[in-house]
C-alpha cells in the first residue's frame, strides 16, 4: 500500500495543548498521519514528543485542542478507549507477560470465548481458535521462526518478543499502530528483522507512528518524519529531501525551516 | 557523528551490506546439554513435576519403611482427611501467591467464619444452611477488606494481612467470647455444619464429604485459572502488573476478586474445619496460615507471582501429609515431623531457584 497524502489523515491533531503547572509539554501542536505511511516522530529529549504520543494513545488527556480519527473528532480518557477505536500502541517495555505463552499474550485482555453455552455460561476460553489466529498472524508477518505458539514468551529473544508485541498490535489495530522505540533494546541483526516487520505491517495497510532515537533506522523505514521541537512540530521532512544532519539541525534548532507543511496546514 | 553527514540512502545501503555479511547467529554459545541440564529443563517446563516426584518417592519410601500399614486404603484416606483443611486454605493461598501477594490472614478468616457459622446456627437458631451462607459472606467481606487495603491504600500484602490477621483473630475471640461450641450441641441443633466430617466408605477407604468438597474446589479453581480469561489475568497480574495494565487488564479489579474469592474459600474451609473437629473453637487452626504457605511453596508456586499451578498445591499438601503420617507411623517423635517439613520448604525453594538458574 502506498501512502495516500491526498486523503483525509487517519489521525490528526490541531492546536493540542498540555500543561503541567508552569511547564507546557505540548504547545499548540499539529500532527497528521496519512493512510499507508510510516511517520517517524523524532525530537530531542524534553521536546514533548512522548507527551504528544501519550495524547494520541489515550494515556494523557490534553487541556486544549482536538484529535481527529478519520476526520471525525474523538477524545479518549484512557488507552483502552483509544484501543477500542483501533489505535494500538507497542510500548517500549513491550507489555508482554513473560510467563504466559505467545497465544495468551496476543489475546491478553481480549480473549476469545467458545461459542455456545460453554462460552456464555462457563466463560470457557477458545484456546484452539486463539492459537490458530495467533499462528496465522505470526506466519503472515514472517515470524514463524518461532516454532511453538504455546511456548512461554520468556523463552524468546528480545527481537522475538518485539515480534509478539507487534503481531498483537497488528492483530487488533484497525486504524493506527504506534511504536515506541521498537529497536532501542535490540542488536543489529534483530533490529533489521523488526524494521522489516514494521514495513510488513505498513504494507498490509496499517499506518504506523514510529518513535525512535535511531536516525539510520528512522531514515530507512519512514515515509515522512515529523520533527518535534519545543512542544510543537518544527517541520515535517522526508528522507528524500533532507539528510540526517538536516534533521538533527532542525531538531536542535540549528536550522529554521520555512515553507514546510506547517504553513500549508 | 560523521555518519550523519552522509546521504541517508547510502548510509542505509552500507548498513544493509554489513548486516547481511554478519553471522546469522545473534549470539552463539557452545551448548552441549548434559543429562542434568535436560532434567532441569524438564522440571522448568512442568512445574508440577518436582513435587510429584517428591510425593511418589515419599510414598514408596514410607511403604518400604513402615510396610503395608502405610499403603492401606484406610491410612491413605486418613492422610487425605488430614490434609483437607490445608488443601482448601491452600487454594485460597495459591490464588493470592499467584498475584505475587501473600495472605497471612487466611487462618484467622477461617476461624472467624467458623465461629460465625456456629453461633448463627447454635446460639441464634438460624437455619444451618443460611448460617453457612452468612459465614461465607463474612469471609468474602474479610477478603474484600484485605483487597481494599492492598489496592486502595497500596499497603504491601504481607503487612496488610499481618494487620488484618490480628484484627480478624481479635474479632473472633470477641465474638465467640472465647468459648467453644460443643460438638453435641452442634450435632443436635445444626448437624449440617458437621456434614463435611461425615464419611463414606469407598473400598475400605473412608472419604469425608469435606475431602470431596476440597477436590471439588480444586477442580473449580483449576478450571477458572486455566480456562477463563479471569485466570489468564490473574497470572498476568502476578507476572508483570505493569505489562498487564498496558494490555488492558484492570489489575486492581483482579486483585480485589482474588482476595474476595480467597475469603470465600477460607469460609468453606471453616465449614470443613467444623466437620473435622466436630466443635467450633476460636483457638482452632492456628497453624493453618503457615501450613497453607508451605503447601503452596512445596507445590512449586513462585512467591514472586505468575508461576505455579493449583494442582501443585494439592500435591504440596499431600507431600506434607504423607511425611507427617509416615513419620508418625514409623514411631518418630513429632518434633522431627516439624523438622522434616522445614527441610521440605527450604528444599522446595532451593530446587525452584536451581531450576530457574538453569534456564535463564
Amino acid at each position: 500500500m502506498v501512502a495516500q497524502y491526498d486523503k483525509t489523515p487517519v489521525l490528526q491533531t490541531k492546536n493540542l495543548v498540555k500543561r503541567y503547572g508552569s511547564v507546557t509539554a505540548i504547545d499548540h501542536a499539529d500532527f497528521e498521519l496519512y493512510p499507508g505511511e510510516i511517520l517517524a516522530v523524532i525530537g530531542d529529549n524534553g521536546a514533548g514528543k512522548s507527551s504528544l504520543i501519550k495524547a494520541l494513545s489515550g494515556a494523557l488527556i490534553p487541556d486544549e485542542g482536538e484529535i481527529f480519527l478519520d476526520g471525525k473528532p474523538v477524545s479518549f480518557s484512557s488507552p483502552m478507549e483509544a484501543r477500542a477505536l483501533g489505535i494500538e500502541t507497542v510500548y517500549q517495555n513491550l507489555a508482554v507477560s513473560p510467563a504466559l505463552n505467545i497465544a495468551d499474550n496476543l489475546f491478553l485482555g481480549r480473549e476469545l470465548l467458545k461459542p455456545g453455552i460453554l462460552g456464555s455460561v462457563f466463560r470457557m476460553l477458545d484456546k484452539k481458535e486463539m492459537e490458530k489466529r495467533a499462528r496465522n498472524k505470526m506466519a503472515e508477518l514472517g515470524l514463524m521462526t518461532i516454532q511453538n505458539i504455546s511456548q512461554a514468551v520468556e523463552s524468546l529473544s528480545g527481537g522475538q518478543r518485539q515480534g509478539v508485541a507487534v503481531a498483537r498490535s497488528a492483530l487488533f489495530g484497525s486504524k493506527v499502530v504506534i511504536m515506541d522505540e521498537p529497536t532501542a533494546a535490540l542488536g543489529v541483526k534483530e533490529s533489521r528483522r523488526v524494521l522489516n516487520l514494521i514495513k510488513e505491517v505498513r504494507d498490509r495497510g496499517l499506518p504506523i507512528i514510529l518513535i525512535s532515537h535511531n536516525m539510520p533506522h528512522v531514515f530507512e523505514v519512514a515515509d515522512r518524519i515529523h520533527i518535534h521541537r519545543l512542544g510543537k512540530r518544527a517541520a515535517t521532512v522526508t528522507p528524500q529531501t533532507h539528510t540526517m544532519s538536516d534533521a538533527v539541525a532542525i531538531m536542535t534548532g540549528a536550522m529554521e525551516v520555512s515553507g514546510s507543511e506547517e504553513e500549508a496546514a | 557523528m560523521s555518519s550523519t553527514d552522509t546521504k541517508p540512502s547510502t548510509a542505509v545501503l552500507d548498513h544493509d551490506k554489513v548486516a547481511d555479511q554478519a553471522s546469522s547467529y545473534v549470539a552463539k554459545f557452545e551448548r552441549k546439554e548434559t543429562l542434568v541440564q535436560r532434567f532441569q529443563k524438564f522440571l522448568h517446563h512442568y512445574p508440577i513435576a518436582a513435587p510429584s516426584i517428591v510425593l511418589i518417592l515419599a510414598i514408596v519410601g514410607f511403604s518400604m519403611i513402615v510396610g503395608g500399614r502405610f499403603l492401606h486404603p484406610f491410612n491413605l484416606s486418613l492422610i487425605l482427611q488430614q490434609v483437607t483443611i490445608i488443601g482448601v486454605i491452600g487454594v485460597a493461598q495459591t490464588l493470592i501467591i499467584l498475584t505475587a501477594g501473600i495472605d497471612l490472614s487466611v487462618g484467622a478468616i477461617m476461624v472467624l467464619t467458623s465461629v460465625v457459622m456456629g453461633r448463627m446456627a447454635v446460639n441464634y437458631g438460624i437455619d444451618p444452611s443460611l448460617s453457612i451462607l452468612i459465614g461465607i459472606a463474612v469471609g468474602a467481606l474479610a477478603g474484600f477488606i484485605n483487597g481494599l487495603l492492598i489496592t486502595r491504600l497500596k499497603i504491601p500484602p504481607f503487612i496488610a494481612t499481618l494487620g488484618s490477621w490480628n484484627v480478624f483473630f481479635a474479632l473472633n475471640l470477641w465474638y465467640s467470647k472465647s468459648e467453644t461450641i460443643r460438638s453435641q450441641d452442634i450435632s443436635s441443633i445444626a448437624p449440617l455444619l458437621q456434614w463435611t466430617g461425615q464419611t463414606i466408605d469407598f473400598f475400605g477407604a473412608r472419604l469425608t464429604y469435606g475431602s470431596l468438597l476440597m477436590l471439588g474446589i480444586f477442580f473449580l479453581i483449576w478450571y477458572a485459572l486455566n480456562w477463563t480469561a479471569w485466570g489468564r489475568h490473574v497470572y498476568a497480574t502476578g507476572d508483570d502488573p505493569e505489562a498487564a495494565k498496558l494490555a488492558g487488564i484492570r489489575t486492581n479489579r483482579i486483585l480485589m476478586s482474588v482476595y474476595v474469592l480467597a475469603g470465600v474459600v477460607c469460609a468453606i474451609g471453616a465449614w470443613v474445619l467444623i466437620g473435622r473437629i466436630g466443635s467450633v473453637s476460636p483457638q482452632a487452626g492456628t497453624m493453618t496460615n503457615l501450613d497453607s504457605i508451605t503447601a503452596v511453596v512445596i507445590g512449586g508456586c513462585s512467591l514472586f507471582g505468575g508461576r505455579g499451578s493449583i494442582y501443585g498445591t494439592l500435591i504440596g499438601a499431600l507431600v506434607v501429609g504423607v511425611f507427617r503420617n509416615g513419620l508418625a507411623l514409623a514411631g518418630v517423635d513429632v518434633l522431627w515431623q516439624e523438622f522434616t517439613v522445614g527441610i521440605l520448604i527450604i528444599s522446595a525453594v532451593a530446587i525452584d531457584q536451581w531450576i530457574r538458574r538453569g534456564t535463564a
